[in-house]
Protein backbone atom coordinates (compact mmCIF):
# COMPACT_ATOMS: atom_id res chain seq x y z
CA UNK A 1 0.00 0.00 0.00
CA UNK A 2 2.27 2.46 -0.92
CA UNK A 3 1.21 6.02 -2.62
CA UNK A 4 0.83 6.34 -6.08
CA UNK A 5 2.35 9.41 -7.45
CA UNK A 6 -0.01 11.73 -9.14
CA UNK A 7 -0.55 11.78 -12.36
CA UNK A 8 0.98 14.75 -14.81
CA UNK A 9 -1.37 17.26 -15.73
CA UNK A 10 -3.06 15.94 -19.24
CA UNK A 11 -4.78 12.75 -18.13
CA UNK A 12 -8.98 13.14 -18.99
CA UNK A 13 -11.30 12.54 -16.41
CA UNK A 14 -12.88 9.41 -17.09
CA UNK A 15 -16.82 10.56 -16.26
CA UNK A 16 -18.77 7.15 -16.64
CA UNK A 17 -15.86 5.70 -14.21
CA UNK A 18 -16.14 8.49 -11.70
CA UNK A 19 -19.62 8.65 -12.14
CA UNK A 20 -19.58 4.61 -11.42
CA UNK A 21 -17.45 5.11 -7.70
CA UNK A 22 -19.69 7.89 -6.74
CA UNK A 23 -22.80 5.60 -7.39
CA UNK A 24 -24.21 8.05 -9.97
CA UNK A 25 -26.02 6.68 -12.66
CA UNK A 26 -25.80 9.03 -16.02
CA UNK A 27 -27.32 8.96 -18.86
CA UNK A 28 -25.14 8.49 -21.84
CA UNK A 29 -26.43 12.05 -23.10
CA UNK A 30 -24.95 13.64 -19.58
CA UNK A 31 -21.64 11.50 -19.91
CA UNK A 32 -21.21 13.10 -22.85
CA UNK A 33 -21.90 16.90 -21.37
CA UNK A 34 -20.34 16.82 -18.67
CA UNK A 35 -17.04 15.36 -19.50
CA UNK A 36 -16.03 18.79 -21.45
CA UNK A 37 -17.64 20.22 -18.34
CA UNK A 38 -15.24 18.70 -16.12
CA UNK A 39 -12.26 19.06 -18.38
CA UNK A 40 -12.57 22.94 -18.16
CA UNK A 41 -12.67 22.56 -14.42
CA UNK A 42 -9.98 20.78 -14.18
CA UNK A 43 -8.36 23.11 -17.30
CA UNK A 44 -8.86 26.16 -14.71
CA UNK A 45 -6.81 24.41 -11.87
CA UNK A 46 -3.88 23.30 -13.74
CA UNK A 47 -3.23 26.93 -14.17
CA UNK A 48 -0.97 25.96 -10.88
CA UNK A 49 1.15 24.14 -13.16
CA UNK A 50 2.42 27.27 -14.20
CA UNK A 51 4.39 28.35 -11.26
CA UNK A 52 7.00 27.26 -10.15
CA UNK A 53 6.77 25.44 -6.75
CA UNK A 54 9.68 23.65 -6.15
CA UNK A 55 10.59 26.00 -3.36
CA UNK A 56 7.27 25.61 -1.56
CA UNK A 57 6.95 22.36 1.09
CA UNK A 58 3.67 20.45 -0.03
CA UNK A 59 0.53 20.34 2.62
CA UNK A 60 -2.84 19.22 2.75
CA UNK A 61 -4.05 22.06 4.35
CA UNK A 62 -4.65 25.81 2.84
CA UNK A 63 -4.14 26.91 6.77
CA UNK A 64 -1.20 26.32 9.17
CA UNK A 65 -3.02 24.86 11.74
CA UNK A 66 -1.96 21.26 13.66
CA UNK A 67 -2.77 19.15 16.82
CA UNK A 68 -6.32 19.67 16.60
CA UNK A 69 -7.17 16.63 19.03
CA UNK A 70 -9.62 15.96 22.37
CA UNK A 71 -9.05 14.46 25.93
CA UNK A 72 -10.17 10.87 26.18
CA UNK A 73 -13.36 11.82 28.02
CA UNK A 74 -17.03 10.29 26.94
CA UNK A 75 -19.69 12.49 25.81
CA UNK A 76 -23.22 12.06 25.17
CA UNK A 77 -24.39 10.87 22.04
CA UNK A 78 -27.78 10.43 20.58
CA UNK A 79 -30.58 8.10 22.36
CA UNK A 80 -31.24 5.22 19.68
CA UNK A 81 -34.53 6.44 19.51
CA UNK A 82 -33.21 9.83 18.77
CA UNK A 83 -31.07 8.22 15.86
CA UNK A 84 -33.50 5.81 14.52
CA UNK A 85 -35.75 9.16 13.82
CA UNK A 86 -33.14 9.88 10.90
CA UNK A 87 -33.68 6.07 9.24
CA UNK A 88 -35.57 5.74 6.56
CA UNK A 89 -36.73 2.74 7.61
CA UNK A 90 -35.63 0.90 10.95
CA UNK A 91 -35.90 -1.98 12.91
CA UNK A 92 -35.14 -3.07 16.64
CA UNK A 93 -33.01 -0.34 16.59
CA UNK A 94 -30.99 -1.07 13.81
CA UNK A 95 -30.47 0.82 10.47
CA UNK A 96 -32.75 -1.51 7.86
CA UNK A 97 -30.68 -1.44 4.64
CA UNK A 98 -31.05 -3.48 1.39
CA UNK A 99 -30.01 -6.84 2.23
CA UNK A 100 -25.98 -7.07 2.02
CA UNK A 101 -24.75 -9.70 0.26
CA UNK A 102 -21.00 -10.33 -0.51
CA UNK B 1 8.52 -29.83 -11.61
CA UNK B 2 9.95 -27.42 -8.88
CA UNK B 3 8.47 -27.13 -5.54
CA UNK B 4 6.56 -24.37 -4.64
CA UNK B 5 6.66 -22.36 -0.75
CA UNK B 6 4.34 -19.78 0.59
CA UNK B 7 4.87 -16.30 1.21
CA UNK B 8 2.09 -14.68 3.60
CA UNK B 9 1.81 -11.03 5.11
CA UNK B 10 -0.70 -10.32 7.21
CA UNK B 11 -2.65 -6.81 8.70
CA UNK B 12 -4.14 -6.75 11.81
CA UNK B 13 -6.46 -4.60 13.18
CA UNK B 14 -6.12 -4.07 16.74
CA UNK B 15 -8.97 -2.09 18.68
CA UNK B 16 -7.28 0.34 20.91
CA UNK B 17 -8.17 0.03 24.77
CA UNK B 18 -9.68 4.12 24.57
CA UNK B 19 -12.81 4.92 26.76
CA UNK B 20 -13.93 7.01 23.55
CA UNK B 21 -14.00 6.80 20.23
CA UNK B 22 -11.66 7.85 17.75
CA UNK B 23 -12.99 11.20 16.69
CA UNK B 24 -15.58 11.80 19.10
CA UNK B 25 -17.19 11.36 22.94
CA UNK B 26 -19.24 8.24 21.88
CA UNK B 27 -18.49 5.30 24.39
CA UNK B 28 -16.83 1.97 23.10
CA UNK B 29 -18.14 -0.69 25.48
CA UNK B 30 -18.58 -4.16 23.77
CA UNK B 31 -22.10 -5.00 23.69
CA UNK B 32 -24.37 -2.48 23.83
CA UNK B 33 -27.24 -2.27 22.78
CA UNK B 34 -27.79 -1.57 19.18
CA UNK B 35 -26.94 2.19 18.30
CA UNK B 36 -26.75 3.28 21.68
CA UNK B 37 -23.39 4.92 21.51
CA UNK B 38 -23.64 6.63 18.52
CA UNK B 39 -23.74 11.19 17.54
CA UNK B 40 -23.75 12.98 14.38
CA UNK B 41 -20.55 12.62 13.90
CA UNK B 42 -19.87 8.46 14.02
CA UNK B 43 -23.27 8.60 12.08
CA UNK B 44 -21.74 10.77 9.71
CA UNK B 45 -24.64 13.50 9.89
CA UNK B 46 -23.28 16.67 7.33
CA UNK B 47 -21.89 19.37 9.19
CA UNK B 48 -20.30 17.28 11.77
CA UNK B 49 -16.94 17.38 12.49
CA UNK B 50 -14.05 14.84 13.54
CA UNK B 51 -11.87 15.62 16.39
CA UNK B 52 -8.90 12.80 17.30
CA UNK B 53 -8.30 11.34 20.09
CA UNK B 54 -5.14 12.44 21.98
CA UNK B 55 -5.00 9.64 23.62
CA UNK B 56 -5.72 6.70 20.49
CA UNK B 57 -2.33 8.47 18.91
CA UNK B 58 -0.69 8.22 22.25
CA UNK B 59 -1.16 4.23 22.01
CA UNK B 60 -0.70 4.04 18.38
CA UNK B 61 2.80 5.82 19.19
CA UNK B 62 3.80 3.73 21.82
CA UNK B 63 2.43 0.32 20.25
CA UNK B 64 5.08 1.34 17.33
CA UNK B 65 7.70 1.82 19.71
CA UNK B 66 6.66 -1.07 21.49
CA UNK B 67 7.76 -2.76 18.15
CA UNK B 68 10.83 -1.16 17.55
CA UNK B 69 9.01 1.30 14.86
CA UNK B 70 10.28 4.62 13.19
CA UNK B 71 7.90 7.16 14.41
CA UNK B 72 6.74 9.59 11.66
CA UNK B 73 7.01 13.33 13.66
CA UNK B 74 4.64 14.36 11.58
CA UNK B 75 1.53 12.48 9.52
CA UNK B 76 -1.93 13.15 8.77
CA UNK B 77 -5.40 11.88 8.34
CA UNK B 78 -6.99 10.30 4.66
CA UNK B 79 -10.04 9.70 2.89
CA UNK B 80 -10.75 6.25 1.66
CA UNK B 81 -13.59 6.19 -0.22
CA UNK B 82 -16.09 3.20 -1.13
CA UNK B 83 -19.52 2.53 -0.45
CA UNK B 84 -20.65 -0.28 2.27
CA UNK B 85 -24.16 0.33 4.36
CA UNK B 86 -21.52 -0.04 7.70
CA UNK B 87 -20.08 3.16 6.95
CA UNK B 88 -22.29 6.18 6.99
CA UNK B 89 -19.81 9.03 5.90
CA UNK B 90 -19.07 6.57 2.53
CA UNK B 91 -14.99 6.97 3.37
CA UNK B 92 -13.36 5.72 5.91
CA UNK B 93 -10.63 8.41 7.84
CA UNK B 94 -7.58 6.61 7.91
CA UNK B 95 -3.84 7.43 7.36
CA UNK B 96 -2.40 6.30 3.80
CA UNK B 97 1.25 8.01 3.11
CA UNK B 98 1.91 9.04 6.45
CA UNK B 99 1.35 7.01 9.18
CA UNK B 100 2.26 7.56 12.69
CA UNK B 101 4.73 4.18 12.75
CA UNK B 102 6.93 2.71 10.00
CA UNK B 103 9.33 -0.79 9.99
CA UNK B 104 9.74 -2.37 13.14
CA UNK B 105 9.58 -5.68 14.22
CA UNK B 106 8.17 -8.58 15.78
CA UNK B 107 10.47 -11.70 17.11
CA UNK B 108 8.85 -14.88 16.89
CA UNK B 109 9.93 -18.50 18.38
CA UNK B 110 9.01 -21.47 16.62
CA UNK B 111 10.13 -24.88 17.88
CA UNK B 112 12.88 -23.67 19.20
CA UNK B 113 14.05 -21.23 16.88
CA UNK B 114 13.86 -17.56 16.58
CA UNK B 115 13.30 -15.22 13.86
CA UNK B 116 12.41 -11.73 13.13
CA UNK B 117 8.77 -10.54 10.96
CA UNK B 118 9.55 -7.30 9.88
CA UNK B 119 6.65 -4.84 9.82
CA UNK B 120 6.03 -2.31 7.01
CA UNK B 121 3.98 0.37 8.96
CA UNK B 122 0.80 1.16 11.83
CA UNK B 123 -1.53 3.43 11.08
CA UNK B 124 -4.58 4.72 12.92
CA UNK B 125 -8.00 4.38 11.82
CA UNK B 126 -11.65 4.37 12.82
CA UNK B 127 -13.39 0.90 12.73
CA UNK B 128 -16.86 0.63 10.82
CA UNK B 129 -20.69 -0.36 11.88
CA UNK B 130 -21.72 -4.13 12.21
CA UNK B 131 -24.25 -5.82 9.93
CA UNK B 132 -26.72 -7.81 10.86
CA UNK B 133 -28.97 -10.00 8.52
CA UNK B 134 -32.63 -9.92 9.03
CA UNK B 135 -35.08 -12.07 6.47
CA UNK B 136 -35.03 -9.77 3.44
CA UNK B 137 -33.25 -6.60 4.56
CA UNK B 138 -29.90 -6.29 6.26
CA UNK B 139 -29.46 -4.03 9.80
CA UNK B 140 -26.79 -1.84 10.80
CA UNK B 141 -25.89 -0.61 14.05
CA UNK B 142 -22.98 1.94 14.50
CA UNK B 143 -21.85 1.20 17.81
CA UNK B 144 -18.36 0.28 16.50
CA UNK B 145 -17.95 2.70 13.81
CA UNK B 146 -15.88 4.80 14.49
CA UNK B 147 -13.73 3.14 17.22
CA UNK B 148 -9.87 3.34 17.34
CA UNK B 149 -8.05 0.57 15.34
CA UNK B 150 -4.48 -0.04 14.55
CA UNK B 151 -3.40 -1.72 11.33
CA UNK B 152 -0.56 -3.12 12.20
CA UNK B 153 1.12 -4.46 8.43
CA UNK B 154 3.72 -6.82 7.97
CA UNK B 155 6.08 -7.76 5.22
CA UNK B 156 5.44 -10.96 3.50
CA UNK B 157 7.70 -12.63 5.75
CA UNK B 158 6.11 -15.55 6.97
CA UNK B 159 6.13 -18.80 5.83
CA UNK B 160 4.01 -20.71 6.69
CA UNK B 161 0.57 -21.42 9.66
CA UNK B 162 2.64 -21.71 12.21
CA UNK B 163 4.43 -19.13 11.85
CA UNK B 164 1.66 -16.75 11.42
CA UNK B 165 0.29 -18.63 14.51
CA UNK B 166 3.67 -17.19 16.28
CA UNK B 167 3.24 -13.85 15.09
CA UNK B 168 0.13 -12.81 15.99
CA UNK B 169 0.58 -14.38 19.57
CA UNK B 170 3.99 -12.48 19.69
CA UNK B 171 2.22 -9.42 18.75
CA UNK B 172 -0.76 -10.09 20.86
CA UNK B 173 1.62 -10.34 24.11
CA UNK B 174 3.64 -6.97 23.29
CA UNK B 175 0.00 -5.10 22.56
CA UNK B 176 -0.70 -6.09 26.01
CA UNK B 177 2.41 -5.68 27.85
CA UNK B 178 2.55 -1.87 26.25
CA UNK B 179 -0.88 -1.86 27.70
CA UNK B 180 -2.72 0.02 24.51
CA UNK B 181 -5.26 -2.48 23.89
CA UNK B 182 -7.06 -5.33 26.16
CA UNK B 183 -6.77 -7.78 22.81
CA UNK B 184 -9.64 -9.48 23.61
CA UNK B 185 -10.57 -11.51 20.76
CA UNK B 186 -13.78 -12.54 21.81
CA UNK B 187 -14.78 -8.70 21.00
CA UNK B 188 -13.04 -8.37 18.21
CA UNK B 189 -10.45 -6.30 19.36
CA UNK B 190 -7.81 -8.28 17.22
CA UNK B 191 -8.79 -8.97 13.60
CA UNK B 192 -6.61 -10.06 10.57
CA UNK B 193 -6.22 -9.45 6.53
CA UNK B 194 -4.16 -12.14 5.17
CA UNK B 195 -2.33 -11.93 2.08
CA UNK B 196 -1.19 -15.60 0.94
CA UNK B 197 0.75 -16.25 -2.47
CA UNK B 198 3.58 -18.92 -3.62
CA UNK B 199 6.34 -18.82 -5.60
CA UNK B 200 8.93 -21.21 -6.72
CA UNK B 201 11.67 -22.06 -3.64
CA UNK B 202 14.34 -20.09 -4.00
CA UNK B 203 12.89 -17.18 -6.07
CA UNK B 204 12.81 -13.59 -4.63
CA UNK B 205 9.51 -12.90 -6.61
CA UNK B 206 6.29 -12.70 -5.23
CA UNK B 207 3.62 -14.72 -7.16
CA UNK B 208 -0.19 -13.37 -7.57
CA UNK B 209 -1.86 -13.44 -4.21
CA UNK B 210 -5.39 -13.71 -2.52
CA UNK B 211 -6.65 -12.14 0.13
CA UNK B 212 -8.28 -13.69 3.37
CA UNK B 213 -10.40 -10.62 4.91
CA UNK B 214 -11.68 -10.23 8.77
CA UNK B 215 -10.71 -13.41 10.87
CA UNK B 216 -11.05 -12.48 14.32
CA UNK B 217 -10.10 -16.02 15.83
CA UNK B 218 -6.54 -17.30 15.90
CA UNK B 219 -7.90 -20.79 15.52
CA UNK B 220 -9.83 -19.52 12.62
CA UNK B 221 -6.69 -17.15 10.85
CA UNK B 222 -4.62 -21.16 10.73
CA UNK B 223 -7.43 -23.31 9.54
CA UNK B 224 -7.87 -20.40 6.69
CA UNK B 225 -4.36 -20.39 5.87
CA UNK B 226 -3.92 -24.00 6.12
CA UNK B 227 -6.33 -24.50 3.49
CA UNK B 228 -5.65 -21.45 1.69
CA UNK B 229 -1.67 -22.70 1.45
CA UNK B 230 -2.50 -26.07 0.32
CA UNK B 231 -5.22 -24.94 -2.63
CA UNK B 232 -2.52 -22.53 -3.87
CA UNK B 233 0.24 -25.37 -3.62
CA UNK B 234 -1.96 -27.74 -5.43
CA UNK B 235 -3.08 -24.73 -8.14
CA UNK B 236 0.82 -24.44 -8.61
CA UNK B 237 1.98 -27.90 -8.92
CA UNK B 238 -0.73 -28.43 -11.57
CA UNK B 239 0.35 -25.90 -13.36
CA UNK B 240 -2.96 -23.68 -13.06
CA UNK B 241 -3.10 -20.17 -12.64
CA UNK B 242 -4.02 -18.76 -9.03
CA UNK B 243 -6.47 -15.39 -9.68
CA UNK B 244 -5.66 -12.24 -7.39
CA UNK B 245 -8.96 -11.76 -5.33
CA UNK B 246 -10.30 -11.64 -1.50
CA UNK B 247 -11.88 -14.93 -0.61
CA UNK B 248 -13.47 -15.61 2.06
CA UNK B 249 -13.16 -18.15 5.19
CA UNK B 250 -16.39 -20.25 5.55
CA UNK B 251 -16.28 -21.74 9.06
CA UNK B 252 -18.49 -24.25 8.47
CA UNK B 253 -17.44 -25.86 5.45
CA UNK B 254 -13.60 -24.85 6.52
CA UNK B 255 -12.77 -23.85 2.55
CA UNK B 256 -11.91 -19.81 1.52
CA UNK B 257 -14.41 -19.13 -1.38
CA UNK B 258 -13.81 -16.77 -3.87
CA UNK B 259 -15.44 -12.85 -2.75
CA UNK B 260 -14.10 -10.55 -5.03
CA UNK B 261 -11.89 -10.78 -8.26
CA UNK B 262 -9.70 -8.30 -9.31
CA UNK B 263 -12.20 -6.81 -11.71
CA UNK B 264 -14.30 -5.28 -8.83
CA UNK B 265 -11.45 -4.27 -6.75
CA UNK B 266 -12.18 -0.40 -5.22
CA UNK B 267 -10.51 2.90 -6.37
CA UNK B 268 -10.35 4.15 -3.17
CA UNK B 269 -8.97 7.59 -4.43
CA UNK B 270 -7.18 8.39 -0.95
CA UNK B 271 -6.91 12.12 -0.43
CA UNK B 272 -6.28 13.88 2.87
CA UNK B 273 -9.30 14.55 5.28
CA UNK B 274 -9.69 18.64 4.96
CA UNK B 275 -11.64 17.94 8.45
CA UNK B 276 -8.54 17.31 10.14
CA UNK B 277 -5.20 19.20 11.03
CA UNK B 278 -1.91 16.92 10.64
CA UNK B 279 -0.42 15.32 14.06
CA UNK B 280 3.15 16.77 15.25
CA UNK B 281 4.89 15.23 17.72
CA UNK B 282 7.11 16.22 19.91
CA UNK B 283 11.04 14.61 20.16
CA UNK B 284 10.74 15.15 23.49
CA UNK B 285 7.61 13.72 24.00
CA UNK B 286 8.03 10.44 22.02
CA UNK B 287 10.91 10.13 23.72
CA UNK B 288 9.26 10.11 26.94
CA UNK B 289 7.15 7.55 25.89
CA UNK B 290 9.94 5.51 24.47
CA UNK B 291 11.49 5.66 28.08
CA UNK B 292 8.45 4.78 29.84
CA UNK B 293 8.09 1.45 27.79
CA UNK B 294 8.12 -1.40 29.73
CA UNK B 295 10.45 -4.11 29.42
CA UNK B 296 9.57 -6.56 26.33
CA UNK B 297 8.47 -10.16 27.64
CA UNK B 298 11.45 -12.13 25.37
CA UNK B 299 14.28 -10.05 27.52
CA UNK B 300 12.33 -10.19 30.64
CA UNK B 301 12.18 -14.12 30.46
CA UNK B 302 16.19 -13.93 30.09
CA UNK B 303 16.79 -11.80 32.89
CA UNK B 304 14.02 -13.69 35.23
CA UNK B 305 15.73 -16.88 34.38
CA UNK B 306 18.95 -15.64 35.61
CA UNK B 307 17.83 -13.27 38.44
CA UNK B 308 15.65 -16.00 39.87
CA UNK B 309 17.51 -18.86 39.06
CA UNK B 310 14.10 -20.70 37.55
CA UNK B 311 13.93 -23.08 34.55
CA UNK B 312 13.25 -21.52 30.93
CA UNK B 313 10.18 -23.15 31.09
CA UNK B 314 8.74 -21.17 34.68
CA UNK B 315 10.33 -18.02 32.61
CA UNK B 316 8.09 -18.69 29.73
CA UNK B 317 4.83 -19.60 31.55
CA UNK B 318 5.98 -16.28 33.74
CA UNK B 319 6.12 -14.07 31.15
CA UNK B 320 3.13 -14.78 28.97
CA UNK B 321 0.98 -12.38 31.09
CA UNK B 322 2.71 -9.24 32.26
CA UNK B 323 0.19 -8.80 35.45
CA UNK B 324 1.02 -12.44 36.19
CA UNK B 325 4.60 -11.84 35.48
CA UNK B 326 4.70 -8.41 37.50
CA UNK B 327 3.04 -10.60 40.52
CA UNK B 328 5.82 -13.38 40.37
CA UNK B 329 8.67 -10.79 41.05
CA UNK B 330 7.08 -9.13 43.45
CA UNK B 331 6.85 -12.41 45.44
CA UNK B 332 9.88 -13.61 44.08
CA UNK B 333 11.64 -10.68 45.45
CA UNK B 334 10.78 -10.95 48.84
CA UNK B 335 11.38 -14.47 49.09
CA UNK B 336 14.73 -16.43 49.40
CA UNK B 337 13.00 -19.47 47.28
CA UNK B 338 12.09 -17.99 44.26
CA UNK B 339 11.33 -21.66 42.59
CA UNK B 340 9.18 -22.46 44.74
CA UNK B 341 7.57 -19.13 44.15
CA UNK B 342 7.26 -19.90 40.88
CA UNK B 343 5.62 -23.33 41.30
CA UNK B 344 2.78 -21.70 43.40
CA UNK B 345 1.88 -19.10 40.57
CA UNK B 346 2.54 -21.92 37.85
CA UNK B 347 0.37 -24.65 39.45
CA UNK B 348 -2.12 -23.73 41.66
CA UNK B 349 -2.65 -19.90 40.79
CA UNK B 350 -2.77 -20.36 37.34
CA UNK B 351 -5.06 -23.27 37.65
CA UNK B 352 -7.78 -21.30 40.32
CA UNK B 353 -7.52 -18.39 37.74
CA UNK B 354 -8.47 -20.57 35.07
CA UNK B 355 -11.38 -22.50 36.87
CA UNK B 356 -13.10 -19.25 37.75
CA UNK B 357 -12.40 -17.53 34.45
CA UNK B 358 -10.79 -14.52 36.63
CA UNK B 359 -7.60 -12.13 35.97
CA UNK B 360 -5.10 -12.20 38.60
CA UNK B 361 -5.75 -8.63 39.53
CA UNK B 362 -8.61 -10.35 40.98
CA UNK B 363 -7.30 -12.57 43.34
CA UNK B 364 -7.19 -11.36 47.02
CA UNK B 365 -3.71 -13.01 47.73
CA UNK B 366 -0.95 -10.35 47.54
CA UNK B 367 3.03 -11.01 46.12
CA UNK B 368 3.93 -10.60 49.83
CA UNK B 369 1.60 -13.15 51.13
CA UNK B 370 2.38 -15.74 48.42
CA UNK B 371 6.15 -15.46 50.21
CA UNK B 372 5.33 -15.82 53.54
CA UNK B 373 3.32 -19.22 52.75
CA UNK B 374 6.69 -20.29 50.47
CA UNK B 375 8.06 -19.42 53.96
CA UNK B 376 5.91 -21.19 56.28
CA UNK B 377 6.50 -24.42 54.29
CA UNK B 378 10.25 -23.90 54.18
CA UNK B 379 10.47 -24.00 57.63
CA UNK B 380 8.23 -26.52 58.14
CA UNK B 381 5.23 -24.46 59.50
CA UNK B 382 3.14 -26.04 57.34
CA UNK B 383 3.00 -29.09 55.48
CA UNK B 384 2.37 -29.31 51.54
CA UNK B 385 -1.00 -30.14 52.19
CA UNK B 386 -2.14 -27.54 54.75
CA UNK B 387 -0.39 -24.98 52.61
CA UNK B 388 -2.76 -25.24 49.63
CA UNK B 389 -5.39 -25.06 51.87
CA UNK B 390 -4.02 -21.62 53.09
CA UNK B 391 -3.00 -20.81 49.29
CA UNK B 392 -6.66 -21.28 48.18
CA UNK B 393 -8.16 -19.28 51.42
CA UNK B 394 -5.60 -16.25 50.34
CA UNK B 395 -7.14 -16.67 46.52
CA UNK B 396 -10.47 -15.78 48.06
CA UNK B 397 -10.15 -13.72 50.87
CA UNK B 398 -6.54 -12.29 50.86
CA UNK B 399 -5.09 -11.69 54.58
CA UNK B 400 -1.55 -12.74 55.71
CA UNK B 401 -0.80 -16.47 55.75
CA UNK B 402 0.37 -16.37 59.51
CA UNK B 403 -2.96 -15.44 60.44
CA UNK B 404 -4.95 -18.23 58.59
CA UNK B 405 -2.64 -21.03 59.28
CA UNK B 406 -2.81 -19.85 63.45
CA UNK B 407 -6.79 -19.57 63.35
CA UNK B 408 -6.99 -23.39 61.38
CA UNK B 409 -4.81 -24.21 63.63
CA UNK B 410 -2.82 -25.69 60.36
CA UNK B 411 0.31 -25.31 62.44
CA UNK B 412 2.58 -28.54 61.29
CA UNK B 413 2.54 -31.33 63.98
CA UNK B 414 6.74 -32.19 63.69
CA UNK B 415 6.52 -32.89 67.86
CA UNK B 416 7.93 -36.70 68.47
CA UNK B 417 6.34 -37.66 71.23
CA UNK B 418 2.94 -37.03 69.51
CA UNK B 419 3.34 -38.13 66.19
CA UNK B 420 4.75 -41.18 67.92
CA UNK B 421 1.50 -41.67 69.58
CA UNK B 422 -0.10 -41.49 66.24
CA UNK B 423 2.13 -44.01 64.95
CA UNK B 424 1.70 -46.87 67.19
CA UNK B 425 -1.74 -46.34 67.02
CA UNK B 426 -2.26 -46.58 63.21
CA UNK B 427 -0.35 -49.42 63.53
CA UNK B 428 -2.38 -51.24 66.26
CA UNK B 429 -5.21 -50.85 64.52
CA UNK B 430 -4.39 -51.66 60.97
CA UNK B 431 -2.22 -55.38 61.54
CA UNK B 432 -2.69 -56.15 58.55
CA UNK B 433 -1.16 -53.41 56.63
CA UNK B 434 1.47 -53.67 59.57
CA UNK B 435 2.10 -57.26 58.39
CA UNK B 436 2.20 -56.08 54.60
CA UNK B 437 4.88 -53.79 54.76
CA UNK B 438 6.65 -56.59 56.91
CA UNK B 439 6.20 -59.04 54.21
CA UNK B 440 7.85 -56.37 51.96
CA UNK B 441 4.53 -54.66 50.30
CA UNK B 442 6.23 -51.50 50.59
CA UNK B 443 2.64 -50.21 49.31
CA UNK B 444 1.20 -50.90 52.24
CA UNK B 445 3.47 -47.83 53.98
CA UNK B 446 1.65 -45.29 51.84
CA UNK B 447 -1.55 -46.53 53.42
CA UNK B 448 -0.17 -46.34 56.75
CA UNK B 449 0.83 -42.87 56.33
CA UNK B 450 -2.81 -41.59 55.61
CA UNK B 451 -3.62 -42.79 58.46
CA UNK B 452 -1.13 -41.48 60.42
CA UNK B 453 -1.88 -38.07 58.70
CA UNK B 454 -5.86 -38.47 59.11
CA UNK B 455 -5.19 -38.61 63.21
CA UNK B 456 -3.03 -35.42 62.63
CA UNK B 457 -6.09 -33.87 61.04
CA UNK B 458 -3.41 -33.59 57.75
CA UNK B 459 -1.30 -31.57 60.43
CA UNK B 460 2.12 -34.46 60.75
CA UNK B 461 5.46 -33.67 59.00
CA UNK B 462 4.89 -36.36 56.31
CA UNK B 463 8.71 -37.05 56.49
CA UNK B 464 8.56 -37.55 60.36
CA UNK B 465 6.07 -39.79 59.85
CA UNK B 466 7.23 -42.00 56.94
CA UNK B 467 10.98 -42.13 59.18
CA UNK B 468 8.89 -42.73 62.21
CA UNK B 469 6.74 -45.41 60.18
CA UNK B 470 10.17 -47.56 58.75
CA UNK B 471 11.87 -47.82 62.05
CA UNK B 472 8.63 -49.06 63.93
CA UNK B 473 8.13 -51.48 61.58
CA UNK B 474 11.70 -52.44 60.93
CA UNK B 475 11.90 -51.28 57.02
Amino acid sequence: MSPEPSQPGGAEIDVAYVAHLARMHLSDEEIARFQPQLGQIVDYVRQIQALDTSDVEPTAHAIEIRNVARADTRREGLSADVAMRNAPQSKDDFFVVPKIVE
Amino acid sequence: MSNYEPVIGLETHVQLGTSSKMFCGCATDFAAAPNSQVCPVCLGYPGSLPVPNEVAVEYTVRAGLMLGCDINLYSKFDRKSYFYPDMPKNYQITQYDMPLCLAGAVEIDLNGDSRVVRLRRIHLEEDTGKNVHFARTSGVDFNRAGTPLMEIVTEPDIYSADEAMAYLQALKQLMLYAGVSECNLEEGNFRCDVNCSVRPVGSDALGVKTELKNLNTFKGIHAALSFEIDRQLNLAASGAEIHQETRRWDVDAGITATMRTKEDAHDYRYFPDPDLAPIVLAREQVDRWRDELPEAPRARRVRMIEQYGIPAYDAGVLVAEKAIADFYEEAAQSSPNPKAVSNWVMTEMLRLLSERDMQIAEAHITPAALAELVGLVDDKTLNSNSAREVFGILFQDGGRAADIVEARGLTQVSDEGLLDQFVDQAIADNPDSAGDYRDGKTKALQFLMGQVMRLSKGKANPQSVQELLRSKLGG
